[in-house]
């Protein structure tokens, strides 16, 4: 059988606002702000619903119920949900009836998408525990395969994960990591016994998250039929091809008149046409074969960027003193016992914020740049170090 | 009179400094005419006549700008001749005009105009109607520029008004310097004559708002020590040095907290090197601020700091002396002529900046020494005395004309 593990990733990051040095010790909201203005979470958010959200969800629970053998697994943030409770419940009550049908797997991560494995191993466990259980609380499951967030993965990673009771775990599929080998098998990660690793097939990935609508490209347009015709050459060097990507591929970073709902939907059914095809969710991959080798990553690796490591996030100074600041007041938060300011100061952790100060391309103007709720990556840092200082300010008081 | 802008409609030092002298002047018993390049109304000035060159609004005064598209300009410049106004050439060339019409039907006893801007409406006066032109300068182009040499056009025109000018007011004696060194102006050309602060400071009803920042006060309250610096985040004002003398004083005492008031070019490169010295917990930048919560910043600080490269004068550091900051200054800056009670130093010197923060700092005698002292000493410079100057510089330039 030729298998395809489709896994989606949804997250929206709850950005705070343009935060003054004035503000600091009158006002601790940080997070809300005018509905027109740049960083308004609820603005993006119904955005983003209307665009991707909504109509992605409808594809495939429609795709769903037409075909018993469909399958796909999703990734969703503590943030996310927050935010889909607050300005769009009917996706939240969606999602429950995709994954009641017993065809929908839910992934394991932290609560606030954060980087936290990094720096604080307490706090990652206490924010993948939050995560597990409001996945309990809203969906009635529990994870059995973690991702993290960035997919920043590492043999210590994965040795905790197996620690943790997770059947499987999941990375990128570097060249430089697997040389010649295929990310098209299941691998056992260096240092386990049990725990299986998925590694993402990022070229048949990345056709359609970033290059279907490229028109430089010169595969565009991508038919269906041009894709399945790769999937399976691709298929020769193992059956198992793991198309893992944004949620937001689907409407929002490729927008409808692309052709990309279309195109998701024909696909869903011709790879089903053929007998010997199937998808299966990220538990299943792990089951379908014996690991065909060990691999092993001591050092960090990510799904972003052509360096894949996490210089997008933690490289340059405004962001080293960014995250090394925060965590550096957990000791003093966690103390204070005032739940609104644990959990304020937990939604800074969300990594889209040292991504916001990220200087590597600001120059080029590129997708950095293009996603980035702030002016520049020098008023994110400014403001989010005026945040830190409230939050110091409430605990002195 | 020529200037270039007055309160409110200013961007920096150079409109208040127009108006307070222009006041003073007025209260000596001259008659002022006052040409500025756009049309606005400016309350508590009948003092003066206030001409406008143009019908432009004050933001245009500088020209459309060189980024706005001419499709932009056209909507936003509200004139009939659109095309006219695209830059700050244009905008001058008009000026001119305007006082050439205005000198057809008016004599003057004597032209003072403010700084290049206006510097070739005043070499018009002079050579076609033979009126004593008074050069003031408040900054030159290498003051502006970190002591390179800047626009060359700016340069030039500097340069004629210099040289043509019948005499030539400087605002300090570093101004002096630079005019006779970079501009070949021979020195008994140049008198000084300093700036005062603000009149309205003193009458304003300003009071220490204690809510604005509550934050800084806790800290305060627990042994910080408020170190603060107001102005264009430009080359001119060597924040850069200041931020390097502040990560120095901050190894040797984490309770220091730098506040940096303002905005501008530098801005981002100075968050990047706070970040880079690891620093940004001890230092808050204010954005552009004015008027309340301007003054509050002075209240609430200790220190100020005058970390300019080149500053002919340095009205700021008066403003933080109304407020009883201990002064810090560059040997560099005009004010630091003026003003004894203060610390100083060489722009470039970061170890001795940071020195003297750690020593005020730590020792509440020495910066209560420096605070009471530099009271008494600010108010001996006033308007009124810049007025008397300036009028004996007038007549003697009249007289000399009239011979």
């Amino acid at each position: 059988m030729r298998s395809i593990c489709l896994y989606l990733h949804m997250h929206q990051p709850i950005r705070y606002r343009e935060y003054s040095v004035f503000d600091v010790s009158n006002s601790s909201n940080y997070f809300d702000c005018d509905y027109s203005e740049r960083q308004s979470n609820e603005r993006i958010f119904k955005k983003v619903a209307e665009k991707s959200y909504r109509p992605t969800l409808n594809l495939l629970e429609k795709n769903i119920k037409k075909h018993p053998s469909f399958r796909v697994s999703l990734s969703i943030t503590g943030t996310w949900l927050e935010q889909a409770e607050k300005w769009g419940p009917d996706l939240i009550a969606q999602i429950k009836r995709l994954v009641s049908s017993g065809q929908v797997e839910i992934l394991g991560e932290t609560y606030y998408h954060s980087l936290a494995f990094f720096y604080n191993l307490d706090e990652f466990n206490v924010q993948v525990d939050l995560h597990a259980d409001k996945i309990q609380q809203l969906f009635g499951v529990r994870p059995k395969v973690f991702r993290n967030t960035e997919l920043a993965y590492n043999d210590s990673l994965a040795k905790w994960a197996e620690d943790k009771g997770y059947r499987g775990i999941v990375a990128e599929g570097w060249d430089t990591i697997l040389g010649w080998r295929s990310p098209n098998h299941v691998y056992r990660p260096a240092g386990c016994k049990n725990i299986k690793l998925l590694l993402k097939n990022y070229r048949l990935s990345d056709d359609i998250a970033f290059r279907f609508s490229n028109h430089g490209w010169k595969e565009w347009p991508l038919t269906v039929p041009k894709y399945q015709h790769w999937l399976n050459m691709d298929c020769l060097r193992g059956n198992l091809v793991n198309l893992f990507m944004d949620f937001e591929t689907f409407g929002e970073h490729q927008w409808a008149d692309t052709g990309i709902f279309d195109f998701l939907d024909s696909f869903i059914s011709s790879w089903l046409s053929e007998y010997e095809n199937q998808f299966v969710t990220v538990s299943e991959a792990c089951n379908l074969m014996p690991p065909a080798d060990e691999i092993s990553m001591p050092e960090t690796v990510t799904w972003a960027d052509t360096e894949r490591d996490l210089s997008a996030w933690l490289s340059n100074s405004m962001q080293k003193s960014a995250m090394n600041d925060l965590y550096s007041m957990r000791g003093k938060i966690l103390a204070s016992g005032d739940e609104k300011l644990i959990s304020d100061w937990r939604i800074l952790t969300t990594s889209d914020h040292p991504y916001s100060m990220c200087t590597k391309y600001w120059n080029d103007g590129d997708v950095h740049a293009y996603f980035s709720a702030y002016a520049s990556p020098y008023e994110s840092y400014m403001y989010f170090m005026n945040v830190l200082r409230d939050i110091s300010y409430r605990i002195m008081k | 009179m020529l200037g270039w802008e007055l309160p409110p409609h200013n961007s920096g030092g150079l409109g208040v400094a127009c108006l307070n002298m222009a006041r003073a002047l007025a209260r000596e018993g001259a008659s002022i005419d006052f040409v500025i390049p756009y049309s606005a109304g400016h309350p508590q000035t009948d003092f003066m006549n206030i001409l406008s060159a143009t019908s432009l609004d004050p933001i245009f005064r500088y020209g459309g700008g060189s980024y706005e598209s001419p499709r932009v300009l056209e909507k936003n410049i509200p004139t009939g001749n659109k095309k006219d106004f695209m830059s700050i050439r244009d905008v001058q060339k008009e000026y001119c005009k305007f006082v050439k019409k205005y000198l057809s039907t008016h004599t003057p006893d004597v032209i003072h105009a403010h700084d290049w801007l206006t510097y070739e409406a005043g070499v018009l006066a002079k050579k076609e109607f033979g009126i004593p032109f008074i050069a003031h300068v408040h900054a030159t182009e290498y003051d502006r520029s970190g002591m390179n040499r800047g626009n060359p056009l700016i340069h030039e025109i500097e340069y004629e008004g210099l040289m043509l000018a019948d005499k030539i007011i400087a605002v300090s004696e570093a101004t002096k310097r630079i005019i006779h060194e970079k501009y070949k102006i021979p020195l008994n050309k140049i008198d000084v004559v300093y700036n005062s602060l603000d009149e309205n400071y003193n009458i304003d009803g300003y009071f220490f708002n204690q809510e604005t920042y509550k934050y800084i006060k806790t800290l305060k309250s627990s042994g910080y020590t408020i170190i603060s610096t107001v102005g264009r985040f430009t080359i001119q004002k060597g924040l850069h040095y200041l931020m390097e003398a502040a990560a120095l004083a901050i190894s040797k005492n984490p309770k220091l907290l730098f506040i940096f008031a303002g905005d501008g070019e530098e801005r981002n490169s100075l968050i990047a090197l706070a970040a880079e010295l690891g620093i940004m917990k001890n230092v808050i930048f204010t954005g552009f601020i004015r008027g309340q919560k301007l003054r509050d910043i002075y209240s609430i600080s200790d220190i100020f700091v005058m970390s300019s490269i080149s500053e002919p004068f340095g009205l700021t550091a008066l403003e933080a002396a109304h407020h009883q900051d201990a002064l810090i200054l560059t040997k560099q800056s005009g004010v630091s002529e003026v003003i004894k009670s203060a610390f100083t130093y060489d722009f470039w010197d970061e170890k001795k900046l940071a020195d003297e923060i750690l020593a005020i700092a730590s020792q509440p005698k020495l910066k209560k020494s420096l605070q009471n002292n530099i009271r008494n000493e600010y108010r001996k410079i006033s308007w009124g005395q810049v007025a008397k100057k300036c009028l004996e510089i007038y007549n003697k330039n009249i007289k000399r004309k009239r011979n």
